[in-house]
């Protein structure tokens, strides 16, 4: 299974941490940051090679080419919610990407434990990028269902929405009106809750998006990404 | 493009999945990869040591040397590998930054040769990480001053065209430069020591007349001193008169330590001739004549020592005035203790608290004059503790604080520094982040400048547009360009969202055509919908100029070339004619009608191009969503 190695470096000064317990004061002037660190790394190391490919459906190339970037940007083999924002806002110079990429992190984070293994990373891009339409569906769902419910309301659909539009920033022509969001939701409702019961459920919205030959076609557009 | 996170563009490119349903309008299709390479490790020979890294790797930095295809140049066909004639220490750095996105600065190496190389690597220095930016930006500020010394050491030579005051100006300020500016200087400082020793010497007894005391010298050759002075002060007065003279700004000059100081060693003397006989002010002219140990100061314009230590202690001046304060706590704290202790005892001395003060630094500075010393029990025990603890006040921390505060000054400064050089840094990284954004507005651009040529066109001329991006920037563009399906809504850049806006505020009150009667079409007709109201507004009188100023910009954005009227026509044409054509078109009509609506001048409107907006817009119904992908072209379009 998963190997965690924990290692923990002490302050090396054990009179200085002597000295500060004795008064008992912490000023902030004279402790620098460095003094109090516990270092504890955790490093994360995947399973091998041959088990991730049984799990998805990338090539041993693939995956790694997509190990080795991966890597790099978190040598700690896990990416922690706010390295994931700032990578993220790195493709998005001129708006505010930070909601969307949370509800991204939510959605890659299968087992909730608020870091995201090289394997959820490669099992989430393996559904995106090799899964079949309904695969991507289902992943798509998923994204949009933020409680997890099997059902989407239109407060969730407005959350996903406004996260989307806010990536876009201030600057677009025409000018972002205020109740853009709402009304692109409005919309979206209406092609896809066909009981207009007010919630789409999983069932509708495959329903929905097979009818409709954009979302097809756009969905097909994720297979020569890696 | 992010530097550093090239690796992640796939991911944030599946990550655009979550759109795709939302998305009312089809994508843009994805940009092909013209030759699927296999990552590849490529061997960079520098000097003779080997380097190897993946391709990849070196692509993530697209405008430096090694990311772009300038490395071509330096390849080498039968060894097969790049080849470059440069320092491999260097170049450790260089292939460092690629590999981790951070640059770092080694301290061995020399700061010009290392700037030659980041030149010609194409890296800028100001990405250096800030581990190494602070010692990288003394050793440049050093090597500067340096340059800078041996410039002004050449400027010295370039005589000719100065004038005489200017001349004098450098003269005084740079005794080296001529030998009259050095006799000048050795004189000036000569008569500033007989001026010192002159008033030392006034004061001491020298020899007795039979009839009194020892008088001081000043009185008894009273004539002579007189006149050693009056020469003194005549030198010094010509000499601060001609400064004044030479100095570029006068204002300034007056305003300077060195000059007040000059005009205050001086005045005492004409203080004195003026009021010589008036016997009530002669206390107050005795006191004057103290100003004239000031002319000691002038040494300073000779010492470069003495003006370096003037401007350290300035500079420490906040640290010393601390360490004063507290000291002049514990002496409060110790004269108190020490009055109340001897108020009882008899012909004390401690006759009150500031009395006190006296006894409280020479004891704690361990000097005990003696003058003054405690006679009660209690005095004593205070007294002891007083002197103790005065060894520990200023004893043991003196040579802490000294150095303690060494290096928060220095610190301080650092970080001041650090401060400045930031915003200078963060703009020119914002300068680049906007360069990213603005990249991909000018690929936009140059998207439709291709499209509307690639109808006319042929297919090679297509390819050799596009490969003028990278293939990580136009996967980056497409994703962009997908946000933009998505929403909706184009990027615009600052300007052109302004002018926008105002125009906006007048484009609500332009009759009902606009979008604002209810969200019935999707993006593409909310596009042409709003195209829509242009012409008609134009018809109205009142808003005419604003809108055709509009209708200009809009031109200018969607088409570089707008003048080309005939191009359009035929591309319409083309539309008509070549339904062949259409399956390929499919998403790209939509951009060519954009660029076709905006194009007329909106004076006459050829009715070809805004036929289908003048008669009944409302009756043509948006049957995007449910028409198929053949129909997008005829709903967009016409």
């Amino acid at each position: 299974m998963n190997r965690i190695v924990e290692m923990k470096a002490k302050n090396r000064d054990q009179s200085l941490s002597d000295s500060r317990d004795l008064d008992g004061s912490y000023d902030q002037l004279t402790d620098s940051i460095e003094d109090d660190f516990e270092l504890s790394t955790v490093c994360h190391r995947p399973e091998g090679l041959e088990k991730l490919q049984e799990q998805t459906k990338f090539t041993k190339k693939e995956l790694q080419v997509l190990y080795r970037g991966f890597k790099n940007e978190c040598p700690s083999g896990v990416v922690n919610e706010d390295t994931f924002k700032i990578i993220y806002s790195q493709f998005f110079p001129q708006g505010d990407s930070s909601t969307y990429a949370h509800f991204l992190f939510e959605a890659f984070d299968t087992n909730k434990n608020g870091s995201v293994s090289f394997e959820d990373f490669v099992i989430g891009l393996s559904i995106i990028l090799r899964g079949t339409i309904n695969d991507r569906l289902n992943w798509a769902f998923n994204l949009y269902d933020l409680n997890k419910d099997g059902c989407i309301t239109k407060e969730e659909m407005l959350d996903i929405m406004k996260s989307i539009y806010d990536m876009m920033g201030k600057y677009t022509y025409p000018c972002m009106q205020e109740d853009a969001p709402r009304e692109h939701v409005e919309n979206f409702f209406q092609k896809m809750d066909r009981n207009n019961d007010g919630v789409v459920t999983i069932d509708e919205f495959i329903e929905s998006c097979q009818k409709d030959e954009n979302i097809m076609q756009s969905m097909q557009l994720f297979d020569n990404v890696i | 493009m992010a530097t550093g996170v090239a690796a992640w563009l796939p991911f944030a490119r599946a990550a655009a999945i979550g759109w795709m349903p939302v998305a009312n309008c089809p994508m843009p299709p994805a940009p092909r990869e013209h030759s699927k390479k296999q990552d590849e490790l490529i061997i960079l020979n520098v000097s003779g040591r080997r380097f190897q890294t993946w391709r990849t790797t070196l692509d993530r930095y697209p405008d430096t040397l090694l990311g772009s295809t300038e490395k071509e140049f330096f390849y080498n066909e039968e060894t097969k590998e790049y080849f470059f004639d440069r320092d491999p220490d260097a170049f450790r750095s260089v292939l460092n930054f690629y590999r981790t996105g951070k640059l770092h600065y080694p301290r061995y190496e020399c700061i010009s040769a290392y700037d030659e190389e980041l030149a010609f690597f194409g890296i800028i220095p100001e990405i250096i990480g800030d581990c190494c930016y602070e010692e990288y930006k003394d050793r440049k500020r050093e090597n500067a001053e340096r340059l800078m010394d041996d410039q002004e050491e050449n400027k010295d030579s370039r005589l000719p065209n100065m004038n005489f005051r200017e001349t004098m100006w450098r003269a005084f300020e740079n005794p080296h430069t001529s030998t009259m500016a050095l006799v000048f200087y050795y004189v000036t400082g000569f008569f500033i020591a007989v001026s010192v020793i002159t008033n030392v010497v006034e004061t001491v007894p020298c020899g007795s007349t039979p009839n009194q005391k020892d008088v001081p010298c000043g009185e008894r050759y009273t004539v002579a001193f007189f006149c050693m002075d009056t020469a003194c002060v005549m030198i010094f007065t010509v000499e601060y008169l001609l400064r004044l003279f030479a100095a570029p700004s006068r204002y300034r000059f007056m305003r300077s330590v060195m000059s007040i100081i000059d005009v205050v060693a001086i005045l005492p003397y004409y203080i004195g001739l003026v009021m010589t006989n008036n016997e009530d002010v002669s206390g107050a002219f005795v006191t004057l004549r103290v100003f004239r140990v000031f002319r000691i100061f002038k040494f300073s314009r000779h010492s470069q020592g003495l003006r370096i230590l003037g401007y350290t202690l300035k500079s420490c001046a906040s640290e010393l005035g601390f360490l004063l304060f507290s000291l002049t706590m514990a002496i409060i704290i110790f004269a108190t203790v020490m009055f109340y202790a001897e108020k009882g005892s008899s012909s004390s001395k401690f006759t009150s608290i500031p009395a006190s003060f006296w006894y409280t630094i020479v004891t704690m500075t361990t000097l005990g004059y003696g003058d003054m010393v405690p006679k009660t029990i209690a005095g004593k025990i205070f007294g002891s503790i007083c002197s103790l603890s005065g060894v520990l006040v200023i004893a043991l921390p003196v040579p802490v604080i000294v150095s303690n505060f060494s290096r928060i000054y220095h610190q301080n400064q650092r970080a001041d520094k650090r401060r400045a050089q930031k915003k200078a840094r963060l703009a020119r990284i914002r300068i680049a982040k906007k360069g990213s954004s603005n990249a991909y507005l000018q690929s936009k651009r140059n998207g439709l400048l291709n499209e509307l040529l690639d109808l006319t066109s042929s297919e090679e001329e297509e390819q050799h547009m596009n490969k003028t991006s990278s293939l990580l920037e136009s996967q980056h563009h497409h994703l962009l360009h997908c946000l933009e399906k998505t929403t909706a809504h184009e990027f615009v850049d600052e300007q052109l969202y302004e002018q926008n806006c105002v125009e906006g505020a007048q484009f609500s009150r332009s009759p009902s055509l606009s979008s604002q009667d209810g969200f019935t079409g999707t993006c593409c007709t909310r596009r042409s919908r709003k195209r829509i109201p242009l012409p008609n507004a134009s018809l109205s009188t009142t808003h005419t100029h604003t809108h055709t100023q509009g209708l200009q910009e809009l031109s200018a954005i969607h088409i570089q070339c707008g003048d080309q009227p005939s191009l359009s026509t035929s591309s319409r044409s083309s539309l008509n004619i070549k339904s062949s054509e259409r399956s390929r078109i499919n998403c790209r009509g939509q951009q060519i009608t954009t660029a076709v609506i905006s194009l007329p001048s909106p004076t006459n409107f050829p009715p070809d191009g805004d036929g289908h907006g003048l008669p009944n817009p409302l009756s043509t119904p948006p049957t995007i969503n449910t028409t198929s992908s053949s129909n997008i072209v005829k709903v967009s379009a016409l």
